[in-house]
């Protein structure tokens, strides 16, 4: 009977924080305060009431209004735009660079890298600057027609978004087993073909993940886009902001809502194509 | 892994449009920014010109940033901000990366996705979704006023007085602190996943508490997760535009508030790129000391 109530109040094993109420209560706080501002966001652009703090019920008013505001439709097929030319080119750059380094040792390799790892590491409002400052400077012309005025925000987009590809598609090459190119050379597969049906089968999780973050890079740029966007080639974060400085309004929360959802949606994909276990081989 | 030489045709090929990008749309853009940080504005026909600069090799942008009362002040009150936003955020992570290193795999997928997950939503829309909490009107002093009114206060004191917790240094901190927490949390998560369990049984078994087990055996193994998440997290606050710009409004300017005025409203070039030349050494030097400490340790971080 001692034993018993010994073993009923004797902490269950001293390493087990996991199960402390108050971290549990902690973490829990943690995850509430870092999802609540979004999650009451996307829940209050369905309100009806402009001051939008009080429950006044369901409404998809703002989400007409905002389909309605040229302004921010603009904006959104702007940076639609630009994020498909960005994952295209990123991601053929991207995965041209990744397979370099995963294959080749070449002289400064690691000083490469570092050049390659740049535009990860330096403030985006230093890369920002630097853009405008170059499309200034060699007079890159502004008046050009649709979507080729989007062109320097296309630019500066692929020029910080292909080194994250690289990074994906390097990581993915490292779990490849070079003996399965190595028999397709032997049995008299030529380089393209076994590039084709070897290396390119394995890579495309690799592939698709990368892309993925490329258009979600691309989509949510904000600081870079700011500093390369005119008056006429406003994304939808360079609008969304402009409308943020005068005041929080009903029908910014409704296009936000959707731009989350947009990237939410890339995100789940990215996600599933880089689970190694999911992503199989050939 | 095989030389270059093997297979020069392939290498070039491969190498050639990813390097050439970044070459011209990423380190010559690098390069006139530099230069234009030893730049004055161009005297045309004895008049300062507003639009024309000219590179005169002078170090007055660089001595106007670090000597300028006005911005030193601001460039002290980035550091501050960043270190206060860095600590806090250290303090909230470290508990969070414990729990999930200590919880059944199966979990800590779950919880490391939670983390991760607001990476991918828009950092202005974390920002704004953050000026509707905090505005006069906003979630939490709607939720203080009814607090408030439901313990009579305001039958004994008077109406509720909002509390004005936006457009200062407090709402930049905390507007930081809540961006960045994923990258405090996930190399903490790093290094507390491979500390040695046994380490920490073996300091309770030999009469040390909860405390100071945490304090003389935790705390110093996780030390390079410490040092690589203080650091991720230092380094994009300090460069921070758009948080300061939202939630501290005029009253709250940091250094990337001060680089974008120099380059669009002031139109200062020269200036303003001495600055963010000034933030690209002090990322550079944070990112040198991260590898140094994470060689001596050994870490990957």
């Amino acid at each position: 009977m001692r034993l018993m109530i010994r073993r009923f109040w004797k902490r269950s094993d001293p390493l087990d924080y996991a199960n402390r109420l108050w971290m549990k209560l902690f973490i829990g706080t943690v995850f509430i305060l870092l999802y609540a501002p979004v999650i009451l966001m996307m829940i209050f652009s369905f309100n009806d009431s402009r001051r939008n703090i009080v429950w006044r019920g369901f409404t998809t008013k703002y989400y007409e209004k905002a389909w309605n505001n040229d302004g921010l439709i603009d904006a959104f097929v702007n940076s639609l735009t630009i994020a498909a030319f960005n994952t295209v080119l990123a991601t053929l750059f991207g995965a041209m660079i990744g397979l370099l380094l995963w294959r080749f040792r070449f002289p400064f390799k690691s000083a490469y890298d570092g050049f390659m790892a740049l535009p990860i590491v330096i403030p985006e409002i230093c890369m920002g600057v630097a853009m405008l400052a170059f499309f200034s400077r060699i007079g890159w012309p502004s008046d050009l027609p649709w979507p080729l005025n989007l062109s320097s925000i296309m630019i500066a987009h692929i020029a910080f978004s292909f080194p994250f590809v690289a990074i994906v598609v390097r990581a993915r090459m490292a779990g490849f087993n070079r003996e399965l190119e190595e028999a397709a050379r032997d049995l008299g597969a030529s380089q393209w073909q076994t590039f084709r049906d070897v290396i390119f089968p394995y890579m495309r999780p690799g592939l698709i993940a990368g892309a993925l973050l490329a258009f979600t890079l691309s989509l949510d740029d904000f600081v870079v886009t700011f500093f390369t966007s005119g008056p006429e080639t406003v994304t939808f974060p360079v609008k969304v902001y402009s409308m943020v400085r005068f005041s929080v309004t009903p029908e910014v929360n409704a296009a936000s809502t959707v731009l989350v959802l947009i990237t939410l949606v890339a995100a789940t994909f990215m996600l599933r194509f880089q689970r190694p276990q999911e992503a199989g081989g050939p | 892994m095989e030389s270059y030489h093997r297979n020069r045709r392939l290498f070039w090929l491969l190498a050639g449009p990813g390097s050439f990008w970044l070459l011209f749309f990423f380190l010559v853009p690098l390069g006139i920014v530099w230069t234009l940080s030893f730049g004055e504005k161009a005297v045309i026909d004895g008049q300062i010109s507003i639009t024309e600069t000219e590179i005169t090799w002078t170090l007055a942008n660089y001595l106007r940033a670090l000597a300028d009362p006005v911005y030193l002040k601001i460039i002290w009150k980035s550091v501050w901000i960043s270190v206060f936003a860095t600590l806090l955020c250290l303090l909230i992570a470290y508990p969070v990366a414990f729990l999930i290193s200590f919880t059944s795999p199966r979990r800590q997928a779950w919880l490391l996705l939670a983390v991760i997950l607001p990476f991918w939503i828009n950092l202005l829309i974390r920002t704004y979704a953050l000026i509707a909490v905090f505005r006069t009107k906003g979630y939490v002093n709607f939720t203080l006023e009814w607090i408030y009114n439901g313990l009579w206060l305001d039958h004994l004191f008077g109406a509720f007085q909002p509390l004005e917790l936006l457009y200062n240094n407090f709402a930049v901190v905390a507007g930081l602190v809540y961006v960045f927490m994923p990258f405090m949390v996930l190399p903490l998560y790093a290094s507390i996943e491979r500390l040695d369990r046994s380490m920490l049984e073996a300091s309770l078994d030999l009469g040390a508490g909860q405390f100071t087990t945490f304090l003389r055996v935790t705390v110093p193994l996780t030390m390079p997760g410490i040092i690589s998440g203080v650091i991720l997290v230092f380094i994009p606050s300090l460069g921070s535009f758009l948080t300061a710009d939202l939630l501290g409004g005029t009253n709250a300017t940091m250094i990337g508030n001060v680089i974008e005025r120099q380059f669009k409203a002031a139109n200062d070039w020269p200036f303003g790129a001495a600055l963010s030349f000034l933030l690209m050494y002090v990322t550079f030097g944070a990112l040198a000391l991260r590898a140094v400490i994470s060689r001596q340790s050994g870490m990957p971080a």
